[in-house]
């Protein structure tokens, strides 16, 4: 057999989706937690370019360009959000920024 | 594409994204998710799309990891003493993964297995010319997906005001 | 297949020796080019049985050996992996990206040709920006892991000088896509060797002068070369982020500081000037417009191709060391000021203006 199924992608993607979701329950900085919620956004794109090739439709990298896109503007977005945090508690430790919790 | 190729790619990106996030240090977190992105790129050129591995490279590793590398490097982030969360919270975290990964495979992917005729017909015929090239891409962007186009370019408008916004220094 | 895999052996090794080539040859143009600006001799002590070489035996010998042998020392309390990688990240990209410029035409041997370039992309140009982006990662891990305070300030200028140019850089590329219409970089050297008016050849910078001077100055800051040189500025912050580097490592960022010098080089004379374009020769002699034709066999064409691409590479070298030698040094503010006030909206009403002037010529076609 010379053709890689698509599950066998999908199953890939699954696992690379849970190794992010694992990183971001189980790390406590919060800029590791924002690198695994890159590396869940890029568990999806794996799964559009793959359903592209296998529907021959260019609709799934079309969907991917977006989701580049809109990754790119929420990391800038978060990033600042980090730093003025850390300018105000001097910390990126999640379990520190605990003023909203009741 | 060749399923000798697929596994080595799979193996080494299993093995990038559990580094990215088991070290210790932020910056190695950061590098080994650009080793991520680069392996992704690379599955994206196998499956025939080119753009997108191009784009994978200069804006994700090229421009947000650095990014975050900048981040990091600004406020100075060494390896801290309680980078994981408690031994019990780590158990559940994992657990629950599993239980999730279970999940997705058996209701989500185990449809498209072979021999389900169209699991391997998509993936062996060979792509019409001029797939995933920058002009058809191009052409789908503009002509059929122009709003969502328009709306990004407001969108990315929007996020660098407020970067700009949320990190400058009060002069107060 | 094994042909196809030989050949494309041969043109990368081909293209590895042309770039150490070009980066021997370009640390000699800068000691003394720089000697003869400056109104001294330069480095000539080291020679070889009494031949000096006016400079080259201590340029291309005698120093690398002298790097090579020298004590590596890795300061105490840095992250050891990084402090290694660093300088190996800094060459990669650097040296792939020759790997889509193409250094002639095609050269027909035994009934099959050769395309003279050492992998045929089809997304040439995205290819190029990507390893340049891909450049930053070296200044940022440089700075990172030395543990040393005007490291990191070198790294985090000089990181952030990249990306600001790279915006600038990306956008004369544009303009350079839209003007033929392709990505592919063969092609376009290819389309540059028409004749405007059957007379001038249509090199690149005839269409885009200001993608010119913005690319080239775009470039030059990429390559932290003065006068954008504040990351690595000995009078500033001692060597920036190569501070705590010695030997080999340091051998290999300045390595990859020159070989960039010659990738901006080669990119300037591919996009602008024309590659390996020699005017009116085409593929089997020169055809000059007055009527006289030349015809050579397609061997000598290939050599004098390649000569001309080695030839301006060269030129576009020393108008770099000349400008480094020339011009002082722009303060951090005011470089990445120019960058962002000045580059950026050149080249964007650059793309308009060259987006109307096809769409133009396209509805008048």
């Amino acid at each position: 057999m010379n053709v890689v199924p698509i599950s066998w992608f999908l199953i890939l993607a699954a696992i690379l989706f849970t190794i992010g979701t694992i990183g971001v329950l189980v790390r406590r900085n919060v800029i590791v937690i924002f690198l695994s919620i890159e590396l869940m956004l890029n568990a999806v794109n794996l799964v559009f370019v793959s359903f592209a090739r296998q529907l021959h439709s260019m609709d799934g990298q079309v969907v991917v360009f977006f989701v580049m896109t809109v990754a790119a503007a929420e990391a800038a977005v978060g990033l600042a959000i980090i730093l003025s945090v850390f300018r105000n508690r001097e910390t990126v430790n999640v379990d520190e920024l605990n003023l909203l919790r009741w | 594409m060749n399923p000798v190729l697929f596994f080595i790619l799979a193996v080494l990106l299993v093995a990038s994204a559990l580094s990215v996030i088991l070290q210790p240090s932020p910056i190695r977190s950061a590098l080994s998710l650009v080793v991520t992105l680069f392996l992704l790129a690379v599955t994206f050129l196998l499956l025939d799309a080119q753009l997108i591995a191009a784009l994978q490279v200069i804006v994700y590793a090229g421009a947000i990891v650095v990014l975050f590398l900048f981040v990091i490097m600004l406020l100075n982030l060494q390896e801290e003493p309680r980078a994981m969360a408690s031994f019990g919270t780590q158990c559940a975290a994992v657990l629950l993964g599993s239980l999730f990964l279970l999940a997705l495979v058996r209701f989500a992917v185990a449809p498209l297995r072979p021999p389900a005729s169209a699991a391997t017909a998509g993936m062996a015929a060979a792509v019409p010319p001029g797939f995933g090239s920058v002009a058809t891409l191009a052409n789908l962007l503009f002509t059929q997906y122009l709003l969502a186009f328009e709306i990004t370019s407001v969108l990315l408008l929007v996020a660098i005001i407020g970067a700009v916004v949320l990190a400058k220094r009060r002069l107060v | 297949m094994w042909i196809v895999i030989g050949i494309a052996a041969v043109k990368t090794l081909v293209v590895i020796a042309m770039v150490m080539g070009l980066a021997g040859t370009l640390g000699w143009i800068e000691r003394k080019g720089s000697a003869y600006i400056q109104d001294r001799v330069g480095a000539n002590r080291a020679s070889v049985f009494g031949i000096a070489a006016a400079g080259l035996v201590n340029t291309i010998m005698a120093d690398p050996l002298k790097f090579l042998t020298k004590e590596d020392v890795i300061p105490t309390g840095v992250d050891r992996l990084l402090h290694t990688l660093a300088p190996c990240v800094s060459l990669f990209p650097v040296l792939v990206a020759f790997a889509a410029i193409p250094f002639g035409d095609v050269l027909q041997v035994g009934g099959r040709d050769i395309n003279l370039q050492a992998v045929s992309l089809n997304v040439g140009i995205l290819f190029i920006l990507a390893m340049l982006s891909l450049g930053v990662y070296g200044i940022v891990l440089g700075g990172w892991a030395s543990n040393n305070r005007f490291s990191l300030l070198g790294g985090i200028r000089g990181s952030a000088q990249m990306i600001s140019y790279e915006i600038g850089m990306g956008l004369s590329l544009v303009a350079m896509v839209m003007t033929f219409g392709t990505l592919d970089l063969q092609e376009m050297v290819r389309a540059q060797g028409h004749l405007i008016g059957g007379v001038v050849p249509a090199w690149g910078i005839i269409y885009q002068p200001v993608a010119f001077l913005v690319f080239l100055t775009a470039g030059i800051a990429e390559s932290k070369r003065a006068p954008f040189d504040l990351p690595e500025a000995e009078s500033e912050l001692v060597a920036g982020y190569f501070t705590e580097y010695s030997g080999v490592k340091y051998l290999m960022y300045f390595m990859s500081d020159f070989i960039e010098i010659a990738v901006v080089a080669a990119l300037v004379t591919t996009l602008f000037f024309g590659g390996w374009q020699v005017p009116y020769l085409l593929r089997d002699g020169f055809h000059f417009p007055w009527g006289t034709a030349v015809l050579l066999p397609q061997a000598v064409v290939a050599v004098l191709q390649i000569l001309a691409f080695l030839l301006k590479v060269v030129f576009f070298c020393w108008v770099q060391v000349l400008i480094r030698w020339t011009l002082p040094r722009l303060r951090y503010d005011q470089l990445m000021a120019f960058g962002w006030k000045g580059l950026l909206p050149i080249s964007l009403v650059n793309v308009l203006g060259t987006a109307v002037v096809v769409l133009l010529l396209q509805a008048s076609a």
